[in-house]
């Protein structure tokens, strides 16, 4: 046997294993997908074919919208969180004593996000006796004020900031504060050295070097985190409003978990999924051509 | 060095001003440490408080942080109220096999995408990055349409096989061995060492790291999966602990003491691992972030 062909023979069985479950898990689904947005599916009636009805009606469903415009405000975590990420990497990065503590403690919700974290600041937003309102009615005894808090999750205008500052609390330590460390210490001294000689003060140093030198940084924890964004918002919602109060909190992904899951309208679900694939898809697309090089070469 | 009083000042200065720039530094890092921490020191509180207690304030500030009374019989009364033990032996076992699962075929798989020649190579790659983009949302209806026709709805299968095959293992392992130096292999090539035995004698040892930051992140992420188990189980005794905790919560909707125990219970393990490997952490961050 010829050894390229021994070669190819070794690499398939390699691959067989991720290959099969590649097949039955990702690619063929994602084609199912596809055409079950063409039908209408109940799953216990026999599928029947709807041609585009389910994305017109998409178009047309005034739930399916708000729940769109759900899903980008809660995004308006992403800059406050990278801001803070960023804060903190510069204080961090002062070589002060005891980074490896201050890291581990801004790290805790990133590690123990999840269930147990939306219980615990379920408990927090209680109008009555949570932390939030315990905290505004202590200052507001101290200065003498009737300072009352308002009822956060179960307060349709306060139930989404809500989920922003818990979405800024869980992520603002975490991946992104360390990727920016990192990119911090990766900064060349002596660019530094050259715009100390040229007489820069601080806060000319931050714009001119350091943020163009991490602007790869930021433009990759951007781009993560707006594609995360679009698909996120089950988890939180699901254990702290359960979507509401009245949808103000359900989310592109709670909706397909509702379609699919609960009302089972596969096809709809189906449909919802791959407006979602599609905006994900526009928005790495544009976002590497039009902004791509210009980080590297600002 | 001539002791010249207007360079000394100058020093004075500056050293006073990175001591003042240190000073701030400190200060906002711990106001921001105490905004981490305050949360789950009032999770820990609520959790030993006696009923009651969780509805009124003290008048001493202090007092509401610290309860005078620790009542323990919190967490036991909170571990017998649901099966918590079978929820943490099913996490445990969903996590473990869908780790072990995804860290071998991916470390097979990237090999043979980083190191072998085969016909279609490019292409498949090309394919396992496109679904990358897709978002879960998209594949998770057909793949529980396809359990349900298998009949495997309800079974801890379904948790687990998809969870095996995430193309992201494959694309982080694979990047990491196209940095590792070729020189070995080829050696051990001419020594008529087989595929598997550079695979498994060089290839594997010499990416610990990256081996040991996927086992991480996957075992992480399927501990904390809520939506894919909550889709696919409905029994309570096949429930991992994210959904037993929920169902927990619908039960004692607002005894606060007893939830409170609960989420603790369900986080100091995962506390636990990450005290003692946070490096690990920080450094599997870093080699994920740099393909940015």
């Amino acid at each position: 046997m010829k050894s390229s062909t021994k070669e190819a023979i070794a690499a398939y069985g390699f691959l067989a294993p991720n290959l099969f479950g590649f097949l039955i898990f990702t690619s063929l689904p994602v084609l199912a997908s596809m055409g079950l947005s063409f039908v209408n599916w109940d799953l216990f009636s026999p599928p029947q074919f709807a041609g585009f009805n389910n994305y017109m009606n998409l178009f047309r469903d005034p739930a399916f919208w708000k729940f769109c415009w759900n899903t980008v405000y809660l995004m308006m975590a992403i800059p406050i969180s990278m801001a803070g990420s960023l804060l903190l990497a510069l204080a961090l990065n002062q070589k002060l004593k005891g980074i490896v503590f201050f890291r581990t403690v801004y790290f805790l919700p990133t590690i123990c996000s999840g269930v147990a974290i939306y219980m615990l600041w379920k408990l927090l937003y209680n109008p009555d006796f949570g932390l939030f309102n315990y905290v505004i009615g202590k200052i507001g005894e101290l200065f003498h004020l009737p300072l009352r808090g308002p009822s956060w999750l179960t307060d349709e205008n306060w139930a989404k900031p809500a989920l922003i500052i818990m979405g800024v609390w869980g992520t603002v330590g975490g991946y992104n504060m360390i990727l920016y460390l990192a990119a911090l210490q990766g900064v060349p001294r002596d660019l530094y050295e050259a715009a100390e000689i040229d007489g820069a003060n601080s806060w000319q140093k931050f714009w001119n070097v350091t943020w163009p030198q991490i602007s790869p940084t930021t433009f990759f924890i951007a781009t993560m985190s707006i594609i995360g964004g679009f698909q996120a918002g089950f988890d939180p919602a699901f254990i702290m409003t359960g979507g509401g109060p009245n949808g103000s909190t359900t989310t592109i992904i709670y909706y397909i978990f509702n379609n699919a899951f609960k009302w089972h309208q596969m096809g709809y679900a189906a449909a919802i999924s791959w407006i979602l694939f599609l905006i994900i898809f526009t928005i790495t697309v544009l976002k590497w051509k039009f902004f791509g090089k210009a980080v590297y070469y600002y | 060095m001539a002791q010249d009083p207007k360079i000394e000042r100058l020093k004075r200065q500056a050293r006073i001003k990175i001591q003042l720039k240190q000073f701030l530094a400190y200060l906002f890092l711990a106001v921001g440490a105490l905004t981490m921490i305050g949360p789950f020191l009032w999770m820990i509180t609520t959790s030993l408080k006696s009923p009651g207690a969780v509805f009124s304030y003290d008048r001493v500030w202090w007092k509401d942080w610290i309860p005078t009374q620790f009542v323990w019989q919190n967490y036991v009364n909170a571990w017998k109220a649901v099966p918590f033990a079978r929820f943490y032996l099913n996490s445990i076992f969903v996590s473990i096999c869908i780790t072990i699962g995804n860290v071998i075929t991916s470390a097979m798989a990237a090999y043979a995408f980083a190191r072998l020649q085969f016909p279609g190579r490019d292409k498949l790659f090309f394919g396992y990055l496109a679904t990358m983009m897709v978002p879960g949302a998209v594949t998770m209806i057909p793949v529980f349409i396809l359990l349900r026709y298998l009949g495997w709805i309800d079974t801890y299968k379904a948790m687990i096989l998809p969870g095996v095959f995430a193309a992201y293992g494959t694309f982080l392992l694979r990047q990491f061995f196209l940095t590792l130096p070729k020189e070995l292999e080829d050696a051990a090539k001419i020594d008529g060492c087989s595929y598997f035995g550079i695979f498994w004698r060089i290839i594997l040892p010499l990416s610990k790291p990256a081996l040991a930051t996927l086992t991480t992140f996957t075992f992480m992420g399927s501990w904390m999966n809520f939506m894919w188990p909550l889709i696919v189980i409905n029994t309570h005794s096949k429930f991992t602990l994210p959904v037993g905790l929920a169902y927990f919560q619908s039960l004692y909707t607002t005894d606060w003491t007893l939830l409170m125990a609960g989420s603790l219970m369900m986080i100091l393990p995962i506390l636990i691992v990450f005290i003692v490997n946070q490096r690990y952490f920080v450094e599997g961050i870093k080699l994920t972030g740099i393909k940015g």
